[in-house]
């Protein structure tokens, strides 16, 4: 016998209202502010509907932007996810040390983005000391360029970085819903003589989908609202190349000081990330009633 | 038989390359901490020649990590207080009860969890400006607590889900009220849920950049994070050595942290991801 108590919403007063007070209320002055002129400082805003989105259209680094989030998306949809399913399965049947690599293989993931970008950066890239110089040293017949500085690796780069941070979380999300698939399902199928490829394909990968399906959608999320390892390793620079939606927005909004723009940029960003968010609710909620 | 022996040669090698690739850039760190900036020219991949512990001497100074740490430690203290605070009274709620908009909640927040921070960030701004904020550790907690506090609502919930409902019926027979309910018995029973919170928001908030860097300008207010950022810029820039001992010096902490705590990490990481 369960009955409705409105006395527990009270419970959820402190959740929501600093929930509410840091992320509701300025983002509603976030979409307001998109069809401003403000500034930042200005007490006052003038109102000038969509020309701040009408200006964004026509910019080209805006365009620049945009492309790169989608690149950011492909890489990201695709290459942590081969890597981290295909060690998944290595691992899963692996009992022997499987804690130990497991833990081994988290450690860039727990390291602050800061600290993986500035070690990356330093250490690997960069062109007077470090690995890359490194090669060049040894006169190997080519001489390597800091792929940071470049206009096509430049975003390529920068992503490596995450991807070597960010490729261990999908492998222990994955693992642990494999690991719920039953082993009578596993066992039976192995004795109609089905072999590994067919074991994934038909017994694994349709009780994990859901799963899975869910980590794309996040990748889809996040690709949108990329930052940290832009920001760190490149500002978006040379000449805007590895600009992404989030460093055209910070830029705008800090060095330019055009709030009303950054506004519009950002209420762009969370356009797409929210489109992929109904579709993530919808499928988080249909699956908990089941 | 022969062709399973090869199989799983081949898996290894799969498995120790992945390992090569996660730890070949910390090697280079932990390696290149001890040498000075000219031995690293020459070969950042030999072994130092003998131990040159100027780097780390050097680089806790220039990044001023003794506040640093200070300053970290307050931030994610407090981050992780308000957030168990709020968080356990809410999954409380949407875990075990019955009431009207908690369905509307649960979605509110299941959308919170994947709000960019430049929704808000630039307003907030402008708020923190006029209050005088800027700097101040203690409001930047506030805001980091408010963007962990969905994802841990959620986490809290599946603990208390899992609590009994007769546990708490037969205390309310017995006369207990409605605090003594949940400070004495139903709390207790979620433990787990309070330290995987508490581990994931403790990670979430000593790695956070965007906030901490937006909101905490002036050397005295750098966490440890943005001290060691400090490294790179400016004068400093050319001495690679003092960079790695300055990374080994921020890798560490966090490195203890995770290793002891690591299946709390992975409780956290997985629960409410993994969909069955």
């Amino acid at each position: 016998m369960k009955k409705k108590d409105s006395k527990y919403i009270l419970f959820m007063l402190p959740a929501i209202l600093i929930s509410a007070s840091v992320v509701v209320l300025p983002g509603i002055n976030t979409i307001y502010s998109s069809f401003t002129d403000w500034n930042g400082f200005a007490a006052k805003k003038n109102f000038i509907g969509l020309a701040n989105y009408i200006s964004l259209f026509q910019d080209k680094y805006f365009w620049i932007a945009l492309k790169n989030n989608l690149i950011w998306m492909a890489l990201f949809l695709t290459v942590p996810v081969v890597i981290g399913m295909g060690v998944a399965l290595l691992l899963l049947n692996r009992k022997k040390g499987r804690n130990m690599l497991q833990m081994i293989m988290l450690i860039p993931y727990v390291l602050a983005p800061v600290v993986t970008a500035m070690i990356w950066k330093n250490i690997i890239y960069s062109p007077t000391s470090g690995l890359l110089q490194f090669i060049n040293q040894m006169d190997l017949g080519f001489v390597l360029k800091t792929p940071l500085t470049s206009k096509n690796f430049g975003l390529i780069a920068v992503a490596a970085v995450d991807i070597w941070h960010f490729w261990s979380y999908l492998m222990i999300i994955y693992l642990a819903s494999l690991r719920q698939v039953s082993e009578d399902q596993v066992e039976a199928a192995k004795l109609d003589g089905a072999n590994a490829f067919q074991r994934f394909r038909y017994v694994y990968y349709p009780n994990i989908r859901p799963t899975v399906r869910l980590m794309q959608i996040m990748i889809v999320i996040f690709s949108f609202l990329a930052f940290d390892y832009v920001q760190l390793m490149t500002q978006g620079g040379p000449a805007h190349y590895t600009e992404v939606l989030s460093t055209l927005a910070y830029s705008a909004a800090f060095s330019e000081r055009k709030i009303g723009m950054a506004s519009s940029i950002s209420i762009v960003m969370s356009f797409f990330g929210l489109i992929a968010s109904v579709v993530y609710m919808k499928l988080s909620r249909g699956e908990e009633r089941d | 038989m022969k062709r399973k022996k090869r199989t799983a040669i081949f898996q290894w090698i799969i498995i120790a390359l992945l390992i090569f690739i996660v730890l070949f850039p910390l090697y280079l760190v932990v390696i290149n901490a001890f040498k000075p900036h000219a031995d690293i020219v020459t070969n950042p991949i030999s072994f130092p020649k003998s131990a040159f512990l100027d780097n780390f001497s050097k680089a806790w100074r220039t990044a001023g990590f003794s506040r640093g740490f200070f300053n970290s430690i307050r931030l994610v203290v407090t981050t992780a207080l308000i957030v168990l605070a709020a968080s356990a009274f809410a999954g409380y709620a949407l875990g075990t009860k019955r009431f009207t908009g908690k369905g509307l909640l649960l979605s509110y927040f299941l959308l919170a969890m994947t709000i960019p921070v430049q929704l808000f960030l630039f307003p907030l701004y402008g708020v923190f400006a006029k209050l005088d904020l800027i700097g101040n550790i203690y409001a930047v907690s506030f805001v980091i607590a408010a963007i962990n506090i969905p994802l841990a609502v959620m986490l809290m919930r599946t603990f208390f889900v899992g609590v009994p409902m007769q546990l708490e019926e037969s205390a309310m027979l017995d006369g207990a009220n409605t605090r003594q309910i949940l400070f004495q018995i139903i709390f207790p029973c979620v433990k787990p849920g309070f330290i995987t919170v508490a581990v994931i928001v403790i990670l979430n908030a000593w790695n956070e950049y965007l906030i901490s860097s937006t909101f905490l300008q002036g050397e005295k207010n750098f966490t440890a994070t943005l001290g060691y950022l400090s490294l790179n810029g400016g004068s400093v820039t050319f001495d690679q050595g003092m960079k790695m001992a300055g990374s080994l010096i921020i890798v560490i902490p966090i490195l203890i942290f995770f290793l002891s705590l690591q299946r709390y990490v992975v409780d956290g990481l997985t629960a409410g991801s993994v969909k069955e």
